[in-house]
């Protein structure tokens, strides 16, 4: 089982790197059609290359291949002999030596790197409890430039949370690599939030009213792909909530880069 | 807006014929430089000539000398180095997200290159070299030779046009509305 953890690990790393889910593909060529801006069109058709060079020769898409977030899905009638952690982190260092990846992971002070993508806390692995016996891993890269642009504002109940979100990314997207995916997260506490915020990326697709709202409004801007103008600033948003202490209202956006990268693997 | 195909090193004249929005693609040597080198360049002064030389914000995933993606990095984080940079004779930096555009007045351009896009870069470029190697792979400065390596977009041109800027104070108009 430890070793069908690590070569999980591995494969998902390998296809997150070179694709893009379908349904991200499907955004960026419908924002390609629709686009009205010549040099927006350009840079959404040029992304589309890029990802089809990435798959047919097996390279990354982005230099910036991330640092290493999973998601768990582990039964809960399931038992592990091993430490999952620590199969995942060997499926990383393999993965940086064999796709190869970029080692991206440095101490927080001395920023020396580690050389393999792994260290106290990396890979950061997000882990649920599901009903039955199965595992599965989703590998989840995230480039830094999108972010370095996220932001937990703990707001005042009285304030306009989309208010302050929508200025937020009026403010940071051109940095982001635009069209970005926005994952929110509503409520709970200052940690929560965040980790919400991270959650909603993962479960992309957002379809509420709200979001279709705050969507439309953002890409209003006109900021564009790469902030150099253009109808497509935003691909999607998606909200998740929390409860949170009648004083507070603590609001997460992580900004995700338009190359939306992700990929599951179900293990057996 | 009008398609440049240039060889690097440039020169004064090269650079102040663009025009933001201009397109270009480049050929010839340019170096690689983020967050560390930049702050070693500027302890230490840089181990190899900048003049006329094309600066790439980027952070390139190499193997065996072949670079597999080499996409652009946020240039914002190297805004506090421009000035050093420009004055050691850069007559272009590429990046992405844009940098203040009043440093490269007279001097340079800002070139934009499509963020995320690093398997289509890798194709254009090959490793010459590279210096500062102990600062690892992403913060080395690499010597690449490029081939009509693009597109780019003129986003700082040399007479104080600034496409960022402009497209920041628009969304700032229609954020009153």
């Amino acid at each position: 089982m430890r070793k069908k953890v690590v070569e999980a690990t591995v494969r998902a790393l390998q296809r997150a790197e070179t694709s893009l889910p379908d349904w991200v593909l499907q955004r960026i060529e419908e924002a390609a059609a629709k686009e009205s801006h010549p040099l927006a069109r350009h840079h959404l058709q040029f992304m589309l290359e890029n990802v089809k060079i990435a798959g047919e020769r097996g390279l990354p898409l982005c230099q910036d291949t991330g640092l290493t977030i999973f998601h768990v899905q582990m039964g809960r009638d399931l038992s592990l002999d091993f430490s999952l952690s620590e199969a995942i982190a060997e499926g990383v260092r393999i993965a940086t030596r064999e796709i190869p990846l970029r080692p991206n992971a440095v101490h927080p002070l001395t920023r020396k790197n580690s050389g393999d993508n792994t260290g106290p806390g990396m890979p950061d692995i997000i882990l649920d409890y599901v009903d039955g016996r199965g595992l599965s891993l989703t590998a989840f890269p995230k480039g830094a430039g999108s972010e370095n642009m996220s932001l937990v504002g703990m707001l005042n109940p009285a304030d306009d949370p989309f208010d302050f979100i929508f200025r937020t990314v009026a403010e940071r997207a051109a940095n982001a690599c635009p069209p970005l995916f926005l994952g929110i997260g509503l409520g709970g506490s200052f940690d929560l939030a965040a980790r919400l915020a991270k959650r909603a990326l993962l479960n992309m697709p957002g379809e509420s009213l709200e979001e279709l709202q705050l969507l439309e409004r953002i890409n209003s801007l006109g900021i564009g792909p790469m902030g150099l103008g253009g109808d497509t600033t935003a691909l999607g948003i998606k909200i998740e909530k929390a409860f949170c202490h009648t004083a507070s209202l603590p609001v997460a956006i992580n900004f995700q880069c338009w190359a939306n990268r992700c990929e599951k693997v179900v293990i057996q | 807006m009008t398609e440049y195909h240039l060889q690097t090193p440039l020169s004064g004249k090269d650079v102040e014929k663009l025009v933001a929005g201009d397109v270009v693609f480049l050929s010839g040597p340019l170096f690689t430089a983020r967050d560390k080198a930049h702050a070693l360049i500027r302890r230490t002064g840089c181990p190899v000539s900048l003049q006329g030389a094309v600066l790439y914000h980027c952070g390139p995933l190499i193997k065996d000398d072949r670079v597999l993606s080499a996409g652009p990095t946020t240039s914002g984080r190297m805004a506090r180095y421009t000035d050093d940079i420009l004055l050691l004779g850069v007559r272009a930096i590429i990046g992405k997200g844009g940098l203040p555009g009043e440093p490269f007045r007279d001097k340079a351009v800002y070139l934009a290159y499509p963020g995320g896009c690093g398997a289509a870069a890798a194709q254009q470029l090959r490793v010459l070299g590279v210096h500062l190697p102990e600062l690892g792979m992403a913060e080395s400065l690499w010597e690449f030779e490029a081939r009509d390596f693009g597109p780019m977009i003129v986003a700082v041109d040399t007479h104080g046009k600034d496409l960022y800027q402009e497209v920041r104070r628009s969304a700032q108009k229609q954020e009153m509305d």
